[in-house]
């Protein structure tokens, strides 16, 4: 295969702090290359050096034997190189059309009136989307369109203004499996007709799924590059964290423990048929001291409905919660709170943190609000708490007391178990605790999960990675089609998960 | 020195203070008794008095509506607020000849006038603008309906303290906005509120779910902007001695949420300063002042007014000074 792209000796340094040191990357045409690395291990640095969004300080880069120095990435889009982001840059209040060729709309004639020629516009989007076997009305606003959809338009924008490189940074992390297939379908086209891609993601599985080759960085540096059939799973996770490979059938927790040994005390929480109409149809489940209660599912299940309704914050209009055996109606988030229940949503960005409010602040937030409008947090005490779980949780900052928007996806997260657990909740629930974070800060995660429930803490899992939730849960509840499919005991196999979640995608797994 | 005057610089309330200063230095230039204070029958007596004591009303009503911004909200309608509390005032007073009566009702009222429009924020989930816009017009109309449609002229003599009275030598006026601000300010500090409006006013859905009381909070500072709106109504129809209807607190919402602005308050939500705001409200109120002083012709008087707040706007601008420095400093081209 041609070699297409070429880096060499790529150094970048972000003010004096080194993000690379002299990395190489090769790209062939007619190739998927998944660049993996963990947090911070210059996958990012690496792709904004390629796409013009940082200046190339030291290195050579060539497309095509010819030597390329993108300045900006309108530069890079011109010589063919264009990336899709995991966040969507879109305008949700225009169009399908309007989005693929903003900037670039086919104008009429000025015989004609001039204008944008909206006939063309919408024949050229319809054209190109079902280049990707992807049929939607391109009149339609583009919010209108859940996520993965978006993704797809923001590929079908990218492969249209220049189609030699295409970058895709986390493109599957907020995609149900379906919605990836569908994805990988149409990289496996792209590939076909001579593109070469760049797949950044987190999932393990994705990787084998599509990719050709695979390339590891580590600290700034390049590991090296692997043909994917020839790198087994424990070999890249080793090669990704650098130490020696302890694939997922050693991981320190297994194997799961059994629910007998606190089989006799009282659940924290008890949802009989709980329902609301248009979310979720009669759940049943009960938590435990002790246990991890593991909610798997696809997306759009009814796994965050039913946190969302223990928690309060959607109110049910059937069933009951009981906590400590005691029936309870929860119409708000402060009042599941005054139960001793914590939650860390899915949706970090929107729903957990406070982006400007300081580290320090965030953590104690919920501790704060539960002590009501008057009494304020000992100033020693807030500083004692916020130190004591940044410590434990290995919360990495430059100070506590920055901004928390300033923090790493990872750290962000861990500032959001720290909040739940500044009020030593009684029930934690966890919802996707796990998502965007690096394989060593997910197993660190998973580590500070099970000894919570050993120290007698309850806690709600909830997670689309059915082996996450395998290794840590005591019982399982399946959902299916916004209703419980069913309920499993720790030590289940994989297959027994998926056999409940209904036909799992291909190849995804 | 550098290292100062960079700190200086940094500091939020660096601003709106020089644009403050300068006006009153302009003020001193162009009228040299300007600065001048003195001691009569017991009571100060100057031009900055004077200042402090109009800009009161302003500066109560600024306050309130820094809360409401400050969470995320708006309040356009506390004008139309200022003059049913004037309205309800001066009809109690000329009822019942009772001062008591006539506080609490008109404060009462405008108590009611805030939750009304928190309700429709809150519990309705309208916008902000619109929600509030409702009251802002139909509230002249319910002014009108309770001094039926007539100029309400007060003759009860007590009633004249609110507005023109003086306390420990200074105007009652200024001494209520000072402590009403002074006390709003320890109030968010030894308590969480200001934490809570901060988090509210960033992100009110992470709010609620950290465990935030959002909507009770949101739905009491707008009861607390009504509050305000109708002690600053209180000062307003005292000051004049009548309740006018139509008149009373005309435009007043532009001039508090151009305060609330000026003070370095986001009009997005989350930042929030009470000291600014009261700044604010003097800027406003010694820009009017300098506006008589010069003898402006009253038909150019809002012409020349905008202009003044367009320069004092542009000065506070990050964006244009950062602008300004980029050409004062930009090397010069090699070719």
């Amino acid at each position: 295969m041609a070699e297409l792209l070429q880096a060499r000796g790529i150094v970048h340094a972000y003010a004096g702090k080194p993000a690379l040191s002299g990395v190489d990357f090769t790209l062939r045409a007619g190739e998927v290359h998944a660049l993996m690395g963990q947090n911070g291990a210059g996958k990012s640095t690496l792709i904004k050096v390629l796409t013009g969004a940082a200046p190339l300080q030291t290195g050579r880069i060539s497309l095509a034997g010819q030597p390329i120095r993108p300045a900006s990435t309108q530069e890079a889009q011109a010589l063919g190189i264009s990336t899709v982001y995991q966040e969507v840059n879109l305008c949700g209040n225009l169009s399908v059309a309007e989005n693929i060729f903003a900037g670039r709309q086919p104008l009429r004639r000025w015989t004609r009136g001039g204008g944008i020629d909206w006939r063309a516009l919408n024949q050229r989007a319809r054209t190109l989307l079902a280049g990707l076997d992807f049929e939607i009305d391109v009149r339609q606003e583009l919010r209108t369109f859940p996520v993965a959809v978006q993704q797809m338009v923001a590929i079908a924008r990218a492969i249209d203004i220049s189609a030699r490189v295409l970058i895709l940074d986390e493109p599957t992390s907020s995609l149900d499996s379906d919605e990836v297939e569908k994805l990988f379908a149409a990289m496996r086209r792209l590939r076909e007709s001579g593109m070469a891609i760049v797949f950044v993601t987190h999932f393990l599985d994705q990787v084998y799924a599509v990719s050709d080759r695979i390339t590891v960085l580590r600290n700034g540096a390049l590991v090296g590059e692997y043909a994917a059939a020839s790198l087994d799973h424990a070999a890249l996770v080793a090669a990704m964290v650098g130490r020696t490979a302890s694939g997922r059938e050693a991981t320190p927790n297994d194997p799961p423990p059994a629910r007998t040994t606190t089989g006799e005390q009282h659940p924290v929480v008890q949802a009989r048929n709980l329902a609301r109409r248009g979310s979720v149809a009669a759940v049943n489940l009960e938590i435990r001291p002790g246990e991890i209660l593991g909610l798997a599912g696809l997306l759009g299940s009814g796994r965050t409905e039913v946190a969302r309704l223990l928690f309060g914050l959607d109110r049910a209009d059937a069933g009951e919660i009981r906590i400590n055996g005691q029936a309870v109606s929860l119409g708000c988030p402060a009042q599941a709170i005054a139960h001793r229940m914590a939650f860390c949503p899915e949706e970090r960005k929107t729903e957990g943190i406070v982006e400007d409010l300081s580290i320090r602040d965030n953590i104690v937030l919920t501790l704060q609000a539960r002590m009501g409008l008057w009494r304020k947090l000992a100033a020693a005490e807030r500083i004692e708490i916020t130190n004591r779980l940044a410590r434990m949780l290995d919360i990495r900052a430059a100070s506590l007391d920055i901004p928390i928007g300033e923090l790493s996806g990872g750290n962000q997260q861990k500032c959001m178990i720290a909040r739940a657990l500044a009020t030593n909740p009684q029930l934690l629930i966890l919802d996707e605790p796990t998502r965007g974070i690096d394989v060593a800060g997910k197993q660190e995660i998973m580590n500070q999960l099970t000894q919570l429930a050993a120290q007698g803490m309850a806690l709600l899992f909830i997670s689309a990675e059915v082996d996450e939730l395998l290794r840590v849960a005591t019982h399982i509840v399946v959902m299916r089609d916004r209703r419980q499919a069913g309920t499993l005991p720790g030590g289940s196999t994989e297959d027994q998960v998926y056999a409940l979640i209904a036909a799992p995608a291909e190849g995804v797994q | 020195m550098r290292a100062l005057a960079r700190r200086l610089l940094a500091q939020p309330l660096f601003w709106p203070c020089l644009t403050l200063g300068l006006l009153i230095t302009l003020n001193a230039a162009l009228n040299p008794g300007f600065l001048a204070l003195a001691w009569r029958d017991g009571h100060l007596f100057g031009n900055l008095i004077d200042i402090l004591n109009r800009a009161a009303p302003l500066a109560l009503v600024a306050a309130g509506m820094t809360l409401v911004i400050a969470a995320r909200g708006l309040d356009i309608s506390v004008g139309a607020v200022v003059a049913i509390a004037a309205a309800t005032g001066a009809l109690c007073v000329s009822a019942t000849g009772s001062l008591a009566v006539a506080v609490v009702a008109a404060l009462a009222v405008a108590l009611a006038c805030g939750l009304w429009n928190g309700l429709l924020v809150v519990a309705v989930g309208m916008q902000p603008i619109i929600a509030t816009l409702i009251l802002m017009v139909a509230g002249r109309g319910i002014a009108q309906l309770i001094t039926s449609g007539q100029i309400i002229t007060i003759y009860y003599a007590p009633y004249d303290f609110i507005g023109n009275g003086f306390l420990l030598g200074l105007p009652i006026a200024a001494v209520l906005a000072v402590a009403v601000i002074v006390l709003l300010h320890t109030l968010l500090s030894v308590t969480p509120l200001g934490l809570y409006i901060r988090a509210i006013g960033i992100n009110p859905l992470a709010a609620r779910i950290a465990g935030v009381r959002a909507r009770p909070i949101t739905l009491c500072l707008y009861g607390f902007c009504g509050l305000m709106a109708g002690l600053a109504g209180l000062i307003i129809s005292s000051n004049v001695k009548s309740a006018d209807a139509n008149n009373a607190g005309t435009l007043l919402e532009l001039d508090a949420i151009l305060a609330v602005t000026l003070g370095g308050t986001a009009l997005t939500g989350g930042r929030f300063s009470l000291a600014g705001t009261a700044i604010g409200a003097l800027i406003i109120q010694t820009l009017t002042s300098t506006i008589y002083s010069l003898g402006v012709p009253p038909e150019v008087n809002l012409v020349f007014k905008a202009a003044l707040i367009f320069v004092v706007m542009l000065l506070q601008s990050a964006e244009f000074r950062a602008s300004i420095r980029g050409l004062a400093t930009r090397p010069l081209d090699p070719a």
